[in-house]
């Protein structure tokens, strides 16, 4: 394969003249240039690292080679979810073996100079990239809101190359770096969709699982919705990137990159999919793989939850306590979780709020025996695979409601 | 007899030698793949609890969540990765799991080579044997 152009500094890096971490992260970066065929490297303003969810020994020895190499990141960076709720750790359910693994790769991320955000809503932090600015960002929900959202450019990187990058400052020129990779070339209307419907983020999510399946490795681009919020965004892209490869998608009027259709495709004609009811039906009973059994747990912020998403949470809960027999979990970052209204008294209510990681990543869950309702497609898609448990999916107000009635209770869609 | 040769582009050099799966979907490694068995774990896709471990994978490409690379990593170390991938579009995402597994495990190479005009000539439940100039061979 053909080698990116390399700069002076690229090939000291390589060649080991700033170390041995650079050079193991610069053969990475080098050999994922090569393959994505990339002319050059470029400089990349800050990371988010996935790779802090221990997924097994080679993850762990990954990140403590690189350390114990001397790595160090040259860009401010940020550290995705791990294995552990450090804020409390007696949620976490696993052998102890896997627990100090899980802290040993943490520890080995932060020894490296990342920030303890254990995050997978970066885009939530005070710090954020802007239109335009080059980042090396892992997980796959992160990449597609700061290519949407922010107009911030990163390829869809994963573990191992998003700390090569952050240690290097540097990446191969590939995938959503270029322009012509941002173009949409298929187009989603929604505009038969009740306008009801289209502010829920219900929709969003079914939305989502619909465009990642059937955009493919095209970029899609949405018409028809007059506004979204950051939420609603957050729900459609880690819908997408969950049943899709999608890194971007562009909404007309929304996005930053679509402020016309034109500008999205760059004038070029997209193939077209009308987005039904009927359609959306379809993707939402593909979310829930049951439709009996005692509901046990509820599981909500996958991505983690904002502030505004649990302070909606409170006005849909409204007092209420959760059912005894069901264990009611709200995923959200830790910085989140400090500066959220109402996070007291929902855990009055019976809440239990997770930080730092996720529960359908790592064992939390108490009672797997029944069935586990969530309002995120992306629990939805993974839980049965990676809990081996049944799932329903539901509107927000649907898991709320059936938290407390201690029985799955489902309203009837808004489209 | 050799049934079919053809020529695709080295990604990741290396030999491998193992008997074709088709994934006639594509699959995220992660999520998708129990590296402790390489069983197929995702519900949705078509050939959910095929076995991976120690075949020629055939995929169009590889899809969702970025922590991909770790499982195929993973799976490497575990021994239950597979032998080698074959695929019609090169995915970031595999490739940086089979580089970083060269790192830390030189001595279990697994190739990775893109196919991209002929990939519907491919087979699976076929010996199959991958070159390290890119060469992917049927019988």
């Amino acid at each position: 394969m053909a080698r990116p152009v390399l700069t002076a500094d690229d090939e000291a890096m390589l060649n080991g003249e700033r170390g041995p971490a650079d050079a193991m992260a610069m053969r990475l970066l080098v050999g994922l240039g090569g393959a994505t065929g990339a002319r050059r490297m470029i400089d990349i303003s800050s990371a988010h690292v996935d790779g802090t969810l221990y997924l097994g020994e080679a993850s762990l020895e990954f990140a403590t080679r690189l350390r114990d190499l001397g790595g160090r990141v040259r860009v401010p960076t940020t550290l995705n979810v791990s294995s552990l709720d450090l804020l409390h750790p007696d949620l976490f359910l696993g052998e102890d073996t896997t627990r100090q693994a899980a802290l040993a790769t943490m520890r080995a991320y932060v020894d490296m100079g990342g920030r303890a955000t254990w995050t997978c809503a970066p885009y939530q932090l005070p710090e954020r990239p802007g239109l335009g600015d080059r980042v090396a960002w892992g997980e796959s929900n992160a990449v597609i809101f700061a290519n949407s959202v922010l107009g911030a450019r990163t390829p869809r990187f994963g573990d191992f190359v998003d700390i090569a990058a952050a240690l290097t400052g540097r990446a191969p020129e590939m995938g959503l770096y270029l322009d012509e990779n941002r173009r949409a070339g298929v187009l989603f209307d929604v505009s038969r969709i009740p306008r009801r419907a289209r502010a829920t983020e219900e929709f969003f999510a079914v939305l989502g699982i619909m465009v990642g399946s059937a955009a493919g490795i095209t970029v899609p681009v949405i018409t028809g919705l007059e506004s979204a919020t950051e939420d609603q965004m957050k729900v459609l892209g880690a819908a997408a990137a969950s049943s899709g490869t999608v890194g971007l998608i562009h909404v007309v009027g929304v996005t930053p990159e679509a402020r016309t259709l034109a500008e999205a495709t760059a004038g070029r004609e997209p193939s077209r999919v009308d987005v039904t009811p009927a359609a959306l039906d379809a993707t939402y009973s593909g979310l829930t793989s049951t439709t009996s059994g005692a509901l046990r747990t509820v599981n909500l912020g996958t991505p983690h939850y904002s502030s505004d998403q649990i302070a909606r949470l409170s006005r849909l809960l409204d007092g209420r306590p959760i059912n005894d027999r069901v264990t009611f979990y709200v995923n959200t970052g830790r910085d989140v979780l400090a500066s959220a209204i109402g996070v007291s008294d929902l855990e009055a209510l019976g809440v239990v709020f997770v930080v730092d990681t996720c529960t359908y990543v790592t064992p939390i869950i108490r009672d797997r025996s029944g069935v586990a309702m969530t309002d995120s497609a992306k629990w939805a898609y993974y839980a049965p695979g990676n809990l081996g448990l049944d799932v329903v999916f539901g509107s927000t107000a649907d898991c709320v409601e059936s938290a407390v009635a201690g029985r799955v209770v489902r309203g009837s869609t808004p489209w | 007899m050799v049934r079919s040769v053809l020529k695709g582009t080295p990604v990741v050099a290396a030999t491998a030698e193992g008997i074709s799966l088709v994934l006639e979907e594509p699959l995220s490694w992660w999520g998708g793949i129990d590296s402790a068995s390489g069983a197929v774990i995702d519900r949705h896709h078509p050939q959910y609890r095929a076995e991976t471990s120690g075949r020629i994978l055939i995929l169009p490409h590889g899809r969702g969540s970025s922590g991909g690379s770790a499982v195929l990593a993973e799976s490497i170390r575990a021994g239950t990765g597979p032998a080698g991938l074959v695929l019609r579009a090169v995915d970031p995402i595999l490739v940086v799991g089979l580089l970083a597994a060269a790192e830390l495990y030189p001595g279990r190479p697994c190739p990775l080579v893109v196919v991209a005009e002929e990939y519907e000539r491919l087979t699976g439940g076929s010996p199959t044997r991958i070159r390290t100039d890119g060469t992917v061979e049927q019988w």
